[in-house]
């Protein structure tokens, strides 16, 4: 926008009318070019070493997912494909299982800590911060406009991700339920993670103003969410309590793909008192599908496996609650908190 | 108008005033000189006018009543502090683009010619510019923002004397072309006396001295006389400096008659703005009467505390 030489004249100064987002989106995009370029290369980097790997992990399921999984029961041939599976693919996919489970904080505080840290660190907010657009509108744009993008990347990576692990899932008899890994690094919970990180970065690196601790204490802060979100996940209010006649027989065997999440499990005698400890033990420590005595009904507190979204949105949406009080925060701490 | 009014201005880093008091009114129009010694408070003083620092006490307004870092008063009021901040991975050219992407008036055709005038590659980045280069890019994104107020803090440190000149030629241009007000700080009195017509003197977090130059340079006069007559002689007058020599002695006083008779035996002359810098400076107890501006004194407002 330019425009020929105003003579500057009293009295021509009502309030200016808001600017355009677009222009901030290329202040946003050069101030951050080597954040925006180099976290999508690096991520495409691992994207494509895990489709290479993921073809050939599915490749080598679809040629185990006839053996049976009991390693009493499997043939020759089974036993030496789950062997070559086991000592080649699974590694692979443990380690990598594991840094997708950092990446969230590892995007996020690369990202978020330096965004408002840096300009304090190195001075320049005194020329950014006494432009016309205003410290406020520049923060809240930089904070949307990255924060989507991170959301963005994160979700197609943990999509992929998801896709990758799928035979481990069966061969390695976890649960996209119960398995923290597998639960927090796909669907919508894994970018909340990520966007969450991002925001703790961003609030910490306003609040400490130094680039090096706030990376740091971004790292404590996103462990300590992760923590609680393991914590707290039991409780969700879904789960369904059901009685049986017979030891977890709606199960089935834990094998078998689609074995739920079972809470608690308890006894009741007859009249509906709980069982003596005994007892209990002599039931569930009976085989599966065996029956319990009359009178006695054997209950369970459990998470069926068809409430996966229900929960990724449970805790997708208690993430972005906090990740917008953080980005609330921010704003908060630049407005108020003198230079 | 006013283009910047502070009444009873303070700012306090934990337990330790850095300004205190500070009630000051500069017209626009005007090329204000900031001086002060180090810690003085003169950089914030500047950081409170751009709004880039809130205040503990008091109010300070700008653009004739818009409270400093309101919306309003950063779209016309363009800052450079010191040492000239600018993006350094950024490229003089990118820094154009981002400054007219924050502002809602730029000239980047202006910008452009006056970086080519002043041979400094658009495609260099900022941090590789020498000082002085980065010094005139910052003022070039200042000035083309076409603020109504610019605030320069200490700009001429990093410039070699040439570059100095055509610096303060460059803000005296955007003075007179444009009607830019300027408030700029800087130890080099000297230098200044040439462009400014506005003094204020801040020393110790206090104001010392706020008004026009050649109000003050009338109202200061420079008395030498035997020193055996100097105690007698100053009791009489509003002394500012007392300079004691063996026979002679030099009295800087204030007089708000310049026909007053000189007393027998003495003489009386003109005296440059910075010997009267330098005599408020090495007496920080001393203030100025009386604002000698000739705009109205602000109106005390509720927000005074």
């Amino acid at each position: 926008m330019s425009v020929l030489t105003l003579p500057a004249q009293p009295g021509q100064d009502t309030a200016p009318p808001p600017v355009p987002w677009r222009g901030m989106a290329w202040v946003t995009w050069r101030q951050q070019r080597a954040l925006l370029i180099s976290v999508p290369a690096v991520l495409a980097a691992v994207a494509v070493a895990l489709v290479i790997f993921g073809l050939k992990a599915h490749h080598d399921y679809a040629a185990l997912v006839n053996c049976p999984l009991n390693q009493g029961r499997q043939s020759g041939a089974c036993q030496k494909l789950f062997s070559h599976f086991n000592s080649t693919d699974w590694p692979l996919a443990n380690t990598v299982s594991i840094l997708v489970a950092l990446a969230p904080v590892l995007i996020g505080a690369f990202a978020g800590a330096p965004l408002l840290a840096r300009e304090l660190e190195s001075g320049s907010y005194r020329f950014a911060w006494t432009q016309g657009l205003g410290r406020e509108r520049q923060v809240i744009a930089k904070l949307v406009l990255v924060g989507i993008a991170l959301v963005i990347l994160a979700g197609a990576f943990g999509g992929l991700f998801s896709w990758f692990f799928q035979p481990f899932l069966w061969t390695e008899q976890m649960n996209r339920l119960t398995t923290e890994g597998v639960f927090a690094s796909g669907g919508i919970v894994f970018p909340a993670f990520t966007l969450v990180a991002f925001m703790i970065g961003a609030f910490l690196g306003m609040l400490l103003r130094r680039v090096i601790p706030a990376l740091a204490a971004t790292l404590g802060g996103y462990l300590v969410i992760r923590l609680a979100a393991w914590g707290v996940r039991k409780y969700y209010p879904l789960a369904v309590v059901t009685g049986n006649s017979k030891v977890f027989s709606q199960f089935g065997t834990p094998s078998v793909p689609g074995y739920p999440w079972i809470l608690s499990t308890w006894v009741t005698g007859p009249g509906g008192q709980p069982a003596s400890q005994s007892i209990t033990n002599g039931i569930l420590n009976g085989p599966p599908g065996g029956s319990v005595p009359p009178g006695y009904t054997e209950w369970n507190r459990w998470i069926p496996l068809t409430h996966y979204w229900p929960m990724q949105c449970i805790e997708a949406g208690w993430l972005l609650v906090i990740a917008a009080a953080l980005m609330a925060g921010t704003v908060w701490l630049v407005r108020h908190r003198a230079a | 108008m006013n283009i910047i009014e502070t009444c009873e201005l303070g700012k306090r880093y934990g337990t330790s005033w850095a300004l205190r008091d500070c009630t000051l009114t500069l017209p626009a129009g005007h090329l204000a000189a900031l001086v002060g010694p180090n810690g003085a408070g003169k950089s914030t003083l500047m950081n409170m006018t751009a709004g880039l620092t809130a205040a503990t006490s008091g109010t300070v307004t700008v653009l004739g009543g818009h409270p400093a870092g309101s919306p309003a008063a950063l779209n016309g009021v363009a800052f450079v502090a010191q040492d000239a901040p600018v993006y350094r991975n950024l490229s003089a050219g990118d820094m154009l683009h981002l400054t007219r992407n924050l502002n809602q008036r730029f000239d980047t055709s202006f910008a452009r010619e006056r970086l080519a005038d002043l041979g400094i590659p658009l495609n260099k980045k900022a941090g590789k510019l020498s000082g002085g280069q980065q010094s005139q890019l910052a003022l070039t994104l200042a000035l083309a923002r076409r603020p109504r107020l610019l605030i320069l803090d200490e700009p001429l440190a990093a410039l070699d004397p040439i570059a100095r000149q055509d610096f303060l030629a460059a803000v005296m241009t955007a003075m007179t072309d444009d009607g830019v007000s300027v408030l700029l700080s800087s130890h080099q009195v000297a230098e200044l006396e040439r462009v400014a017509d506005f003094l204020i003197v801040l020393s110790r977090a206090q104001l010392q001295v706020a008004g026009e130059v050649d109000d003050l340079l009338a109202g200061h006069r420079l008395l030498t006389g035997p020193t055996a007559e100097a105690d007698e002689c100053g009791g009489r007058l509003t002394v500012v400096q007392t300079r004691r020599g063996d026979a002679q002695t030099h009295l800087l006083v204030t007089t708000s008659d310049a026909a007053a008779p000189v007393p027998p035996g003495w003489e009386s002359h003109q005296v440059s703005l910075e010997e009267v810098v330098m005599a408020y400076l090495r007496s920080p107890g001393v203030s100025q009467p009386a604002p000698l501006t000739r705009v109205q004194r602000p109106q005390p407002t509720e927000a005074t505390r």
